[in-house]
């Protein structure tokens, strides 16, 4: 256990270098921020565009606002892992030395997406500060429901680290499509989870596929936390399930997910040995 | 004296892996045309969500279709000296005789051909797919707007690469938060007179703002459109800035490189 809690912070640590030490703290601290804002305000246009003010339709703008901020996650977070092995095998050329040392190579993973986890966790916290201050989202922290915001956010986590850790494992035996299969992962989340629009206004089979992945699921049970005040559900067209149904799909499909994960990854791992591609460099 | 021919041999031997490589990697096609579409798509059902004009379907498959070219600018032309660097190319482009811009004009030739190809294709599909209903006021001005947009990106791109040059890892942020700022202030999914007259004019020295807005008022005729200026402004303007950042590409290039030698920080690799 003390070995793994070492690995888990030497590859914290490693990544906090490799994320941040290319500039100076306060250009650094503009650039974590600058991205997710952006993104989330060109969201905020374009719903001023069509509906003028926030206040036309507040559960709507919430819904968006909340769920967008919350997709960093799944963005940033599967993008750190991913990278993570494209960057030491292609770019460092260390991936064959830290897989021959004696670590864990998942909480190595891990250990080097907690400082997405942790700046990602910044960004979407100053998001929603922005929010509240400037563009009237109704959020009451009196009201949330940090218990169930706390275990769901545990889970989610864990659920999204887990399909990181499979594309990671799949990046093993891909030279040149590490970053097109994490962002057309990513853009499906993003299309079919109902991150920034109900998932009723897609196609029946979009509807099917956003109800198979748990992403759909936990931001449909943070949404619910942060805004309780909120008639959330009839926005999100989950209104059928309760939030302990909701909870329990998201824990079951998180299991599945793991499983999955678990086995794409070791599958993986066992083929790029073999075929000798754990050391591959393409110059790409 | 300018060896002409040597430069031209430059131009297409840079171009050259751009065209053939989109064909020895058609699995990247797939991922260039499908991803773009992922997003357009998401940006559609939040409009229609939202209950907005159809016109607004078409705003956001030519926001995102002129985003695969803004991408391209930025990761295969600004950050383009930065990813030689890293692989020893750019020594090698030093000691070779030919100019530097006859390199980097061999990079836009090369990414234009790759990018416009597989940015017809999801312009061809999101308007099949999503149903947007064309009408065309002016064809000629059009393709003369949309080819001096390419122009003054591309030259943008250009001069961003020079300055790119010396940067480590930096320059690989630096596009990365490029991207949806210029997304925003450029208006790439609504008409850009939304964040008022002095943001878009200032965002109006990044070509593809000026460059969507003109296309937007040819290509849909609808109260939504809201143009920024008129189309032959708008037109004007990109032009100036197509010359203006081919002259400040070749003068930053020359001041980059002078710069990178002194400080011997061209072949600095793992910055």
């Amino acid at each position: 256990m003390r070995d793994e809690l070492r690995t888990f912070r030497y590859a914290a640590w490693l990544g906090w270098q490799m994320e941040a030490n290319w500039t100076q703290p306060w250009f650094f601290l503009i650039y974590t921020v600058a991205k997710p804002i952006a993104g989330t305000l060109i969201l905020v246009v374009m719903y001023l565009v069509v509906q003028s003010s926030v206040l036309n339709d507040p559960t709507f703008f919430a819904y968006m606002y909340v769920g967008n901020a919350f997709y960093m996650y799944v963005a940033q977070v599967l993008f750190g892992i991913v990278m993570v092995i494209h960057e030491d095998r292609e770019h460092y050329q260390t991936l064959k030395q830290i897989y021959i040392a004696p670590i864990s190579f998942y909480t190595y993973i891990i250990g080097r997406a907690t400082c997405k986890i942790v700046l990602t966790t910044i960004a979407i916290f100053i998001t929603l500060v922005f929010g509240v201050q400037a563009l009237d989202l109704s959020l009451d922290l009196g009201q949330v429901d940090w218990g169930l915001l706390a275990i769901s956010m545990l889970l989610g986590l864990l659920c999204i680290c887990m399909i990181g850790i499979a594309l990671a494992g799949i990046s093993f035996l891909t030279a040149r499509h590490g970053m097109g299969i994490n962002e057309g992962i990513a853009g499906m989340f993003y299309l079919f989870c109902g991150v920034v629009f109900p998932i009723t206004v897609l196609p029946g089979w979009g509807q099917a596929v956003g109800h198979v992945i748990p992403i759909t699921y936990w931001l449909e049970i943070v949404r619910r936390a942060l805004l309780p005040g909120m008639d959330i559900s009839s926005v999100s067209g989950l209104q059928d399930y309760s939030s302990t149904e909701i909870f329990v799909l998201l824990a079951v499909s998180s299991a599945l997910f793991l499983v999955l994960s678990i086995g794409i990854f070791r599958y993986a791992d066992h083929l790029a040995r073999k075929k000798g591609k754990l050391d591959m460099t393409t110059t790409y | 004296m300018i060896d002409w021919k040597l430069n031209y041999r430059a131009l297409l031997g840079r171009a050259y892996p751009r065209i053939i490589g989109a064909s020895r990697e058609p699995s990247w096609m797939l991922f260039d045309i499908v991803l773009p579409l992922l997003g357009i798509a998401a940006f559609i059902y939040y409009y229609r969500a939202m209950g907005a004009p159809e016109v607004f379907t078409g705003f956001v498959v030519l926001g995102g279709v002129m985003t695969a070219f803004w991408l391209n600018v930025l990761w295969s032309m600004a950050t383009q000296f930065y990813w030689e660097k890293e692989t020893g190319n750019l020594q090698l482009y030093m000691l070779a005789p030919m100019s530097r811009m006859a390199v980097l004009g061999g990079m836009a030739v090369g990414g234009i051909f790759f990018t416009t190809i597989r940015a017809a294709s999801t312009f061809i599909l999101g308007f099949l797919v999503f149903g947007v209903q064309l009408q065309v006021s002016n064809l000629g001005g059009l393709v003369a707007t949309f080819c001096l947009t390419l122009f003054a990106l591309y030259g943008m791109g250009m001069m961003f690469s020079s300055l790119y040059m010396l940067y480590g890892r930096g320059a690989w942020h630096l596009s990365n938060l490029l991207q949806e700022p210029i997304y925003l202030v450029s208006g790439i999914y609504f008409p850009v007179k939304q964040l008022g007259f002095w943001t878009a004019l200032t965002a109006s020295v990044i070509p593809i703002t000026l460059g969507l807005d003109a296309m937007r008022q040819l290509m849909f005729a609808s109260p939504s459109v809201q143009g920024f200026l008129p189309v032959e402004v708008e037109a004007l303007v990109l032009a100036a800035l197509a010359v203006l950042f081919l002259i400040g590409a070749r003068y930053s290039l020359r001041y980059m490189e002078y710069l990178g030698k002194r400080e011997g920080r061209l072949t600095m690799r793992w910055q």
